[in-house]
């Protein structure tokens, strides 16, 4: 990790179809929204150092879609994909977001960034259509976590080959 | 991840938004039931209908004080929901560190744009 931050991202459930993830960033909003729908920029971090994006497509109108795919590091693919329906330069996205394992399952996504004193708090509230959806998705990053783990025991492994 | 299903289970006990909201309130600091009916605008009977519910998960303790019921928050019987969110957030809080680098980047690079001009 090149940079040392203090801020955590965090994950709460205001509601039972709900997740709130928040974050502050030390950076004023322009550039966030811009890091955020700039498809070469996306490409840098939201692989989140758990494999390699392979598609990164951004259709950034309201009616246009975006479309994320990512080859994980266990060799399996992951996408999502989803179509705008609001934005506000700099201020606000709505959008669709159906994890492509989950077609059936779509999520309606706000993103809200607010600046102060040049720090922009990035708010991204995820609305699932239902508990069992919602509780998917988390269970999505549970696995991988696992996944994680388990390369990280491969590479020991091997390396005691 | 395996869940019970049971009405003993942390889960169940605050995916009813009522009793989500007895906790946030309760997050501040041991209260009173009547306090709780008054702020949270319910009967008291179906506050302590909810009230029973979180005790019964140990969500929440309760201590007599006189002739008051005292309620508080018990923090470590809420770590399973904690637990279980924590893989997702870590996920996220990796892919904000990433997305901390490309900032500074633009940072400095719109520092250069005007140190050009």
């Amino acid at each position: 990790m090149s940079v040392t931050s203090e801020n955590r991202a965090n994950v709460s459930l205001p509601a039972d179809d709900q997740i709130l993830i928040t974050r502050e960033f030390d950076a004023p909003r322009e550039l966030v929204f811009k890091a955020y729908t700039t498809p070469e920029l996306v490409r840098r971090w939201w692989h989140a150092n758990r494999g390699d994006i392979t598609l990164c497509e951004i259709d950034l109108r309201v009616g246009g879609g975006w479309r994320y795919v990512m080859t994980a590091r266990g060799g399996f693919e992951v996408g999502f994909h989803g179509e705008y329906r609001e934005i506000v330069p700099n201020e606000r996205i709505v959008s669709t977001e159906v994890f492509e394992g989950m077609p059936d399952a779509p999520a309606l996504d706000t993103l809200t960034l607010t600046e102060s004193d040049g720090r922009t708090t990035l708010s991204l509230l995820v609305q699932h259509s239902s508990r069992e959806n919602r509780d998917a998705h988390i269970n999505s990053g549970m696995e991988d976590g696992l996944q994680d783990a388990m390369e990280l025991l491969e590479g020991v492994a091997v390396s005691l080959r | 991840m395996a869940r019970a299903a049971t009405t003993t289970d942390a889960f169940n006990a605050v995916a009813e938004p009522r009793r989500r909201q007895i906790l946030d309130l309760l997050a501040d600091g041991e209260r009173p039931v009547n306090d709780l009916v008054e702020l949270i605008g319910l009967a008291q009977p179906q506050v302590s209908k909810h009230l029973r519910v979180l005790r019964e998960v140990g969500a929440v303790e309760v201590r007599d004080d006189g002739r008051r019921r005292l309620y508080r928050l018990n923090g470590p019987a809420l770590k399973p929901i904690h637990d279980w969110v924590q893989g997702f957030e870590q996920l996220w809080s990796d892919r904000f560190d990433q997305l901390d680098s490309v900032l500074a980047d633009l940072k400095q690079k719109e520092q250069g744009d005007v140190g050009d001009e």
